[in-house]
């Protein structure tokens, strides 16, 4: 992992490898106050130096970038209506910026992006979570890397203390809400996100909707994962307030571990493969008091990298890692574990990436054949899917999504079982499949009625090239209990201090979900 | 409004403060501090306490105590800075806490602002160094952003620093890995090698935002990446495909990631691009898909003929917005690279059957009357156009048929004459949109003058590739955008940010923010239009230079030498200077140049004067140390008025800043 690279001027260009090469120390007294205080820059000091006119004391003012500070922070409701409203600093027109927020954005050209707006030297920049806009404005000309992560990581902390992010769980306590602002931020800069640190000051208690029960937790259901069928994540189980632990002393030691991958995949009319990416993050929500020690452990044959080489098989290759900074890595280069002390709530241990290389085949294949007659306008598309995941494995919410021309008017259908649905919407097919088991093969035929102008009679009737705006199609799927890079968490262990209670619930779940699934027709 | 004003929570406040229980009781303390903003008559309460609470053992008292100072400084308006304050806030640069060390800093700069914001000294810049393991991803990401202003003594030191902040262009925050990376781009901005190299580093780290699940870090992220594509066209050519579209995104990451396919298109990836283009110009959304042709009429400057053929067989489509996009670009692509005339001249027939919006129509019309000579049926498209003048609605197509059809009777008289007498007749007496009137009578008349002044005045060049360049800029050296990286300026694209920023200086006279989007603008321009730049300027603010001032040599230094120096600031500048071009962008804005040292003269200076519409006079020395690459700038004022200062201040900026770029 350490690929300690050297800045030098005289390489000629930057010199690789002497991996760890120690850096040499800057400022030799390092964290002894004595080397400080002697150049410490007295105010007499400052302005003698400014008559004479020598020290260059402000730097070009382009290059002043302004610090992270923010004005005010507003959530709102998906139709607008203001949850949430914290001025920080005082120095803005007070509420009606929120509304104002919600007009500029609805009424946006389509051309430009809602990110960042403008609006009387202030900027607004927002997220969208959860159907919520998380919303800060500023006048200063920030990174809006920061901001937009800072924005992410309230979302999370918000999830965090009020079990999960939405309308009615904002609502129901905003006293908590505006606690957690106060001491996350304070003048608009970021004092601490850390959930540990913040528990020490949050007193209000959160308002839970329901009371949680671990027969909630269903097989596949993920906190925070934002796949598209909602219906399935989150499960209640880890929607649950990280401070209720003060009054449910019972299911204090608990810890989930998911491994969600997000595949992105295009196909070409001809089958061959475009575009492979896989997107992964390991996620880490505990309950678990602060102090205990995880250690997880990742396939053997895991590699980073596309030289590096583990095991005998071709291994688990991915193409970039990323780590929290709270892990420990120092066993990741021999067993592949990873050791961390997490605070408790939500945080993500590691994400990784991979491209164009996949170890297993595509979960799914489809072979489309489409009969199209310009005279009569009839368009006929036969859909065969066939699902090369191992036969004990299987998807769920299967869709597929399929643009057609303009002004189809009727559909008919013959699909291969009774579970699945068709039908027309918004100019496209969409076909559900609910469940799809590894190695079945399902398929569907649509007729449909294409009116329109027919064809210049010099083209004539073709039934070769497809009409204008039929496909590409795109699937949205879930596996559960599969990895696409093939990365599996083997142990997940605790080192727990005992403080009198019961064994600790160790809940560790694998899902893949599509991020895009495209096959061109 | 919480707690801003209202009399039951000042007088709250007032007892709060005042009360020693509540200042024994550090958590109660925190929280009363805590709540201070703007709030008139609690000024003289809060000093002791936010004083006493900077030497508070409990950490989080002193992390409130610190962003106190900021706010009791605001608190107090203009007032003057209180020495001891900020002594003793250095100082507690040395603080265990990391929190406290960053609202220190935050803290410095707010209450300095009006000199220039915190100084950041060798040992101070070597402090955050070595405390930066220390912060979290917040403070990491705000010390880089402070360490930006440190300018290392040596190229040891500098790499020592590079080394050191190494590990952080690795750092799982992307928001700290930008800053970081930001600092490279800077701290080495006379290595190119060490650029290049920094902005490899970051390949992953953006690609990896570029697919981030967060949409919002994603668009931002692709605004990055469309940056460095200006400077290194080739930087992200193999990872193509990442930046295909998917179906599920929205729409504004769509037509970011069309910018960056346009942009990385080379040899190797044109066909997949293309291709992964032409899919998208079949989308539902009407405006993603002309993106997407525009995208590929861009492509087609360099690959014409892959592209020419797929925009012709676009329009066997017969959709109206795609066939209307696809003449514009023939348009613009004609124009630009005359080879392709021959091929867009046979896809034209047929078109005007599926073209009904004005822009379309004009460029068609355009097309078929340039090189209608080509198109064996142009008359009759244009005929047909004559016929139904009456119903046209857009003033701009009945004025470019004008000139279309009369250009098209110039090469094919027979075909045209008939009509074109009638399109005059009903331009002259029937028309009531007068500049479509008077282009007719115009027309009208030089016909009687006699065929050849006509073809002398419409024949202009039928294309003229050269002036593809004023659009598409040359390579922009990532010196020109490392200040702007990791800030909302390529989020908000250069040229909206040059009028937001332009709109925020009328405003306040922003001294800081409008200088940058002038650099923007006029960087690449000639120097004609440079001027012109500049004389806008002064107009958007209140500031108006008083032209023709006349003041001797013995005035000026009379009144140098009495006044104090009001303003002091340090601009980037590089070689030597030439007096004359300096002299005459001056004299341009109104400010006159007294004096000045011979070329070449080691230390150089030169004393310029001004004088605003209400008599103010602004007096500056411009000081060129020879060892510096820089230019120190004092300015000197009869009155002290801030706000005047700062616009003058903002327009002497531009000009050196604007003479600098033009000598790099």
């Amino acid at each position: 992992m350490s690929d300690g690279r050297r800045w030098g001027c005289r390489e000629g260009i930057a010199g690789r490898g002497g991996a760890g090469a120690g850096f040499p120390a800057v400022g030799a007294g390092a964290g002894g106050g004595g080397s400080l205080l002697k150049g410490q820059p007295t105010r007499i000091l400052l302005f003698r130096g400014r008559r004479a006119g020598q020290a260059p004391l402000s730097p070009p003012s382009c290059l002043l970038s302004r610090t992270a500070m923010i004005s005010q922070f507003f959530i709102l409701s998906s139709k607008g209506d203001p949850l949430i409203y914290k001025d920080f600093r005082g120095d803005s027109g007070g509420r009606d910026v929120a509304e104002l927020f919600y007009r500029k954005l609805t009424g946006l050209p389509g051309d430009e992006s809602p990110v960042v707006m403008h609006h009387d030297d202030r900027h607004f920049i927002h997220i969208r979570h959860s159907g919520l806009y998380l919303v800060a404005t500023t006048s200063e000309n920030v990174s809006p890397f920061s901001l937009l992560e800072l924005l992410s990581r309230l979302a999370t902390l918000l999830g965090d203390y009020c079990g999960s992010l939405s309308e009615g769980t904002i609502s129901r306590n905003v006293a908590l809400v505006y606690e957690l602002l106060d001491e996350v931020l304070d003048y608009g800069y970021v004092q601490t996100t850390s959930t540990e640190m913040l528990r020490n000051f949050i007193q209000t208690e959160p308002v839970v909707s329901k009371p949680f029960s671990l027969f909630d937790l269903s097989s596949v259901g993920l906190f925070g994962a934002e796949t598209q069928q909602s219906k399935v994540a989150p499960s209640s189980a880890a929607s649950r307030p990280v401070l209720s632990s003060r009054t449910d002393q019972s299911q204090k030691n608990e810890v989930f571990l998911d491994v969600v991958e997000r595949l992105s995949v295009l196909i070409a009319s001809n089958g061959s493969l475009l575009k492979v990416d896989v997107q992964g993050e390991i996620r880490l929500k505990s309950f678990l008091p602060s102090g205990s020690e995880i250690r997880i452990g990742l396939t053997e044959e895991f590699c980073v990298g596309k030289s590096e080489l583990r095991g005998y098989g071709p291994g688990i290759r991915v193409d970039e890692v990323s780590f929290h900074s709270s892990v420990h890595l120092d066993e990741f280069e021999s067993h592949r574990i990873l050791r961390l002390q997490p605070a408790q709530g939500e945080l993500t241990v590691m994400r990784y990436q991979l491209s164009d290389d996949l170890p297993s085949p595509l979960p799914f294949r489809l072979f489309p054949s489409v009969q199209w007659d310009r005279g009569s306008g009839r368009l006929q598309v036969y859909l065969k899917l066939r699902c090369d995941l191992p036969p004990k494995s299987q998807a769920l919410n299967v869709r597929l999504h399929l643009p057609l021309p303009r002004g189809v008017v009727s559909l008919s259908q013959e699909l291969s079982s009774p579970e699945q649905k068709a039908e027309l919407g918004e100019g496209a097919l969409r076909w559900d499949l609910p469940r799809v088991q590894g190695g079945s093969q399902l398929s569907g035929l649509f007729q449909m009625d294409v009116p329109g102008p027919p064809g210049p009679p010099s083209q004539g009737p073709s039934t070769s090239a497809p009409p204008l705006g039929l496909g590409p199609a795109s699937l949205s799927f879930e596996l559960p209990r599969h990895t696409c890079s093939g990365l599996q968490v083997r142990f997940l262990r605790l080192t727990f201090r005992p403080c009198g209670n019961a064994n600790p619930h160790k809940w560790v779940r694998h899902l893949s979900h599509s991020d895009a699934y495209v096959i061109r027709i | 409004m919480p707690y801003l004003g209202s009399e039951d929570v000042v007088k709250e406040l007032k007892k709060a403060l005042c009360n020693p229980h509540i200042q024994a009781d550090r958590l109660r303390y925190r929280n009363v501090i805590q709540r201070v903003i703007r709030m008139p008559g609690v000024q003289e309460y809060i000093q002791q306490p936010i004083l006493n609470g900077l030497r508070d053992k409990a950490s989080y008292v002193r992390r409130v105590a610190v962003l106190g100072c900021a706010k009791m400084h605001n608190l107090h308006g203009d007032s003057e800075v209180d020495g001891a304050l900020v002594n003793e806030l250095y100082s507690l640069l040395r603080d265990q806490d990391p929190i406290v060390v960053v609202n220190c800093l935050r803290s410095l700069e707010e209450i300095l602002k009006q000199e220039g914001g915190v100084v950041i000294n060798k040992p101070i810049a070597h402090h955050l160094l070595n405390r930066m393991s220390k912060l979290d991803q917040w403070g990491q990401a705000e010390v880089l952003n402070f360490l930006l202003r440190y300018q290392p003594r040596s190229e040891e030191e500098l790499f020592d620093i590079l080394n050191l902040l190494d590990s952080f262009l690795k750092s799982s925050s992307p928001g700290v890995v930008m800053g970081a990376t930001k600092l490279f781009l800077i701290l080495a901005k006379k290595f190119p090698h060490v650029q290049t190299d920094v902005l490899v580093r970051v390949k992953g780290p953006l690609l990896a935002a570029c697919s981030s699940e967060s949409r919002e870090l994603c668009f931002a992220a692709l605004c990055h990446v469309r940056q460095i594509l200006h400077s290194l066209p080739g930087h992200f050519s193999s990872h193509y495909k990442k930046f295909f579209c998917s179906y599920s995104e929205p729409h504004y990451i769509k037509l970011q990631k069309v910018e960056v396919l346009c942009e990385l298109v080379n040899d190797e990836n044109v066909q997949q691009v293309l291709e992964e283009l032409r899919g998208y110009c079949t989308d539902v959304s009407a405006d993603f898909s002309q993106a997407a042709i525009f995208a590929i009429g861009g492509i087609a400057r360099t690959y014409t003929d892959q592209c020419v053929q797929i925009l012709t067989e676009l329009l066997g489509l017969r959709q109206e917005h795609i066939t209307t996009v696809v003449v514009q670009t023939f348009r613009d692509l004609v124009w630009l690279c005359p080879q392709c005339t021959e091929a867009v001249c046979q896809a034209l027939p047929g078109c005007e059957e599926n073209i009904q919006d004005s822009e379309g129509k004009q460029a068609l019309i355009w097309l078929l009357g340039v090189h209608g000579e080509r198109i064996p049926n142009a008359p009759y498209v244009l005929e047909d156009f004559v016929e139904n003048v009456k119903s046209e609605t857009f003033p701009a197509v009945k004025m470019e048929l004008l000139t279309a059809l009369l250009r098209l009777f110039l090469s094919r008289p027979a075909e045209c004459q008939d009509m074109l007498g009638r399109l005059l007749y009903y331009c002259i007496e029937e028309e009531k949109d007068m500049a479509v009137r008077d282009r007719g009578l115009f027309y009208y008349r030089l016909l009687l003058v006699g065929i050849d002044e006509v073809k002398r005045i419409l024949c202009s060049p039928k294309s003229d590739p050269s002036l593809g360049l004023l659009e598409d800029p040359a390579e922009r050296p990532v010196n020109s955008w490392a200040s702007d990286f990791n800030t909302l300026v390529p989020v908000y694209g250069r040229a909206r940010w040059a009028t937001i920023s332009k709109c925020q200086g009328a405003k306040q006279h922003g001294p800081e923010l409008p200088n940058t989007a002038s650099f923007a603008t006029s960087g690449s321009l000639i120097p004609e239009e440079n001027k012109e730049t500049i004389q806008e300027l002064p107009d958007s603010g209140a500031l108006m230079l008083v032209p023709n001032l006349q003041l001797t040599a013995e005035y000026f230094e009379k009144t140098w030498l009495s006044l104090k120096v009001a303003h002091q600031q340090v601009l980037p500048w590089q070689g030597a200077v030439h007096a004359d071009t300096l002299q005459m962008a001056l004299q341009v804005v109104n400010i006159q140049t007294i004096a000045m040292s011979r070329a070449g003269a080691r230390p150089w200076k030169a004393y310029l004067s001004a004088q605003d519409d209400t008599g103010c006079l602004f007096l500056t020395e411009l000081l060129l140390e020879p060892e510096n690459s820089e230019i120190q700038i004092s300015v000197k004022q009869n009155e002290a008025r801030t706000e005047t200062l700062n616009s003058f201040i903002s327009v002497l900026e531009t000009v050196i800043g604007t003479i600098g770029d033009i000598k790099s």
